[in-house]
């Protein structure tokens, strides 16, 4: 697909070559995840977590479409009806614990691989839509793990509900139609509910639709690797199968231990006690936060305290939003012309930084807003715009970077002689290697 | 550039926003430090409490369940209900069907109908079908009896709880006197008392295991108040999560397939990529010899269909 050596897709028997002639949907993934995708062959393991976040949303899928055969969308019987898949459905509560904590390592894992595009500049040209796309899968899987999380009907639900849709009430003058529209009336019910739990089980098929496109978008210049050099020729490349099925197939099942670890052993580590009540409109939890994940921006959201032309809510809820959408602008804010961050040492510095100020933001959205977790909160906010508003673009003019490998052969082979056979040559030395396969059949 | 110039202005703003906010928070926190809140202070972390059913390898202990739904039944069972649990569910508990026939019959289910004689609303004996009844018959009712609140229903009390059991074991057994240096205003009031495992340090419910021996257990456990609180706690753990020992036995079953099957996964993965000693890439699939020497040959093929036969 993307590069001229890529191999091509070749039926095996007559019954596939009848199929490629009329519907080449076998050539298709031969091209796009088969041996026929040339990838670096330097990958390390931070290439294995886009495949995991696939494999993640094919998880939740798969459980979801189950549970939806036995929920009930309705404010009287949603909460019942989650007790009866986890007391009374045949393995129901290895179901629903499998999709709660399936989300939260789809999170997880797609944190990961968001971390290693920012270390690895694999949002730089020629790949800044699949950076974006990437992005609006983000926002997609935000938007479908909130309406979940308010499905199970108990009181983080309905509050968190409550609370995120009021976020939009902050805007001014269209803000509290806005919101009514979102819930469809003045506080989440029934109406919210259905909603809710229609768009959940819409979106992880959008999200999917996206895949496909941030793959696609991703086949053009091909994958990004950790020394940011182009490719430059069949000597840099391995063929995605048997290499990097072969990689993922061992990255997967890493994976699904943490997910079997967590669903039969912590199930409710990641969760919220207060959810195992019943949403009750009449009785505020002491302290309403959002799933794990969302922490960080929650407290963006909650780091502006005070009025400044604007009101200070409104404020939170645009350096919320903002928060994400600067990150549509990266391609074009760290215009280095150096992508990976192991040869830019002063980059590399502030990506530490960045990770950690993340994390503390995370701390802090998960305590009740209270000092001195406001003030850490305020200064991680700072930091978090700061970096890539005026630290990056600022970087990009002044670094020094370090020398770049020559190629990815040179950076992997570090002087070795060149090996496994760019493609007709007969400088392919077989003595010596201990594949067994012996050397006078190259003819045969 | 422009995006970088309107990038550089919109950071400038939210830095200086935040910065506003913060200069503000830290002036107010330097004037007035806040106060250590009454509950802050007074509350008490759930007491460690060791249970049967802890860690990966954890089962319900089934004599405790059955002294935790004895507690149950003859001292919560007044005031509070467990919705989600159903008479057939105590089988579980290692009751016979005759036993759970006659536990339910112990209990009236409301029914939709008048007794023919008085008019009075007529209930039916519950069957093992039936969930356990709430014992009152609306919210009005059960916050009339309890001096305005609510008993909440016990079903999944040990889940909905930071601490879970032992929490509840902590809250059954924590009724202290009231604290001399305690506030005016967080005093329990008429109808309260004092505990401090509970949130607001106010509990509406009065001290419901007031003597050892209140309940006398069957199978000769001496009943002390700490015995009859972990027992329902326990009892009340496995209604909240009564499919625990089936998660256990399959989660471990799991987990060893997987450790396995991840072993062989690396084991395949690094023969594919290379032989036991040597650290260079294995040339299979696409780049092995054989494979490219067909494909030169069917490319040969392609550009001269009379010479370019495959041998073999």
């Amino acid at each position: 697909m993307s590069f001229p050596w890529a191999e091509e897709y070749r039926p095996k028997n007559s019954f596939m070559r009848w199929l490629d002639q009329r519907l080449p949907l076998p050539r298709l993934v031969y091209g796009a995840i088969g041996a026929g995708y040339p990838v670096p062959r330097n990958l390390n393991y931070f290439w294995n977590f886009g495949v995991l976040a696939g494999v993640a949303l094919m998880i939740q899928i798969v459980t979801g479409i189950i549970l939806a055969m036995h929920y009930v969308p309705s404010g009287a019987d949603a909460f019942g009806s989650v007790e009866h898949i986890m007391r009374d459905v045949n393995q129901g509560w290895l179901l629903r614990y499998a999709h709660a904590n399936g989300a939260s390592l789809f999170f997880v894992v797609t944190y990961i691989h968001i971390f290693r595009g920012l270390f690895y500049g694999s949002y730089k040209a020629p790949r800044e839509l699949v950076w974006m796309l990437g992005l609006v899968i983000f926002l997609l899987m935000m938007a479908t793990a909130f309406m979940g999380y308010v499905l199970p009907w108990g009181q983080m639900s309905f509050w968190g509900a409550k609370v995120i849709t009021g976020l939009f009430g902050a805007i001014p003058v269209i803000g509290e139609p806005v919101q009514q529209w979102l819930l469809g009336g003045y506080a989440p019910d029934q109406a919210t509910l259905n909603r809710f739990f229609s768009l959940h089980y819409l979106l992880p098929f959008v999200i999917a639709g996206v895949i496909i496109l941030h793959i696609w978008a991703l086949h053009i210049p091909g994958s990004n690797n950790p020394t940011g050099v182009d490719v430059k020729g069949q000597e840099d490349t391995l063929p995605f199968h048997p290499y990097y099925t072969a990689k993922d197939g061992f990255g997967l099942g890493i994976f699904l231990i943490a997910l079997a670890a967590l669903t039969f052993f912590w199930p409710n580590y990641l969760g919220h006690a207060d959810n195992y009540i019943q949403a009750n409109p009449l009785s505020t939890p002491a302290h309403i936060v959002p799933e794990w994940y969302f922490w960080p921006f929650y407290a963006i959201l909650r780091a502006f305290t005070v009025d400044f032309i604007l009101e200070a809510k409104l404020w939170g809820v645009l350096a919320m939003f903002a928060s994400i959408l600067i990150l549509f602008l990266l391609p074009w804010l760290d215009k280095s012309p150096v992508r990976s961050g192991n040869y830019r040492p002063r980059f590399r510095q502030f990506f530490w930084i960045l990770v950690l100020d993340i994390i503390v933001l995370g701390i802090c959205g998960g305590r009740p807003a209270e000092e001195p977790w406001v003030m850490v909160s305020q200064i991680a906010t700072i930091y978090y715009f700061a970096h890539f508003l005026i630290i990056l673009p600022i970087l990009g003019r002044v670094e020094k970077t370090l020398p770049l490998p020559t190629s990815i052969s040179t950076s992997v082979l570090h002087g070795e002689a060149v090996e496994a056979a760019p493609a007709g040559t007969d400088t392919v030395r077989d003595t010596g290697r201990d594949t067994g396969r012996d050397t006078g059949r190259n003819g045969g | 550039m422009l995006v970088r110039a309107l990038g550089f202005l919109i950071g400038l703003g939210f830095v200086a926003v935040a910065a506003w906010s913060l200069l503000w928070g830290a002036i107010a926190f330097i004037d007035e430090p806040p106060e250590e809140t009454v509950e802050h202070k007074f509350v008490e972390h759930p007491r460690h409490i060791a249970f049967s059913f802890d860690g990966p390898f954890g089962h319900y202990d089934r004599r405790q369940l059955q002294r935790g739904f004895q507690v149950y039944k003859e001292v919560c069972a007044s005031c509070h209900g467990l919705t989600y649990v159903a008479f057939r569910n105590l089988a579980e508990l290692g009751y016979e069907e005759a036993e759970v026939e006659a536990i339910a019959a112990g209990w009236q289910i409301p029914v939709p109908d008048i007794d023919p004689k008085t008019g009075e609303a007529a209930t039916r004996k519950a069957i093992p079908a039936d969930r356990f009844p709430n014992p009152y018959p609306n919210e009005v009712a059960a916050r009339a009896a309890n001096n305005k609140a609510l008993p909440p229903d016990l079903s999944l009390m040990a889940k909905s709880r930071e601490g879970g059991a032992a929490y509840i074991v902590s809250l059954l057994t924590g009724y202290r006197p009231v604290p001399a240096n305690l506030p005016k205003d967080n005093r329990p009031g008429p109808g309260l008392a004092f505990n401090p495992w509970f949130a607001n340090l106010n509990i509406a419910m009065p001290p419901p295991l007031t003597a050892d021996e209140q309940v006398t257990y069957a199978d000769g456990t001496a009943a002390t108040r700490e015995q009859m609180a972990r027992d329902v706690s326990a009892f009340l753990m496995w209604t909240a999560e009564p499919r625990l020992e089936n998660r256990h036995r399959t989660g471990l079953a799991v987990l060893i397939f997987l450790i396995l099957t991840t072993i062989l996964a690396y084991l395949a993965y690094q023969n594919i990529w290379h032989g036991p000693t040597s650290r260079r890439v294995r040339p299979i699939g696409p780049l092995d010899p054989d494979n490219m020497a067909r494909r030169e040959a069917a490319k040969s093929e392609a550009a001269d269909p009379e010479t370019g036969r495959i041998q073999g």
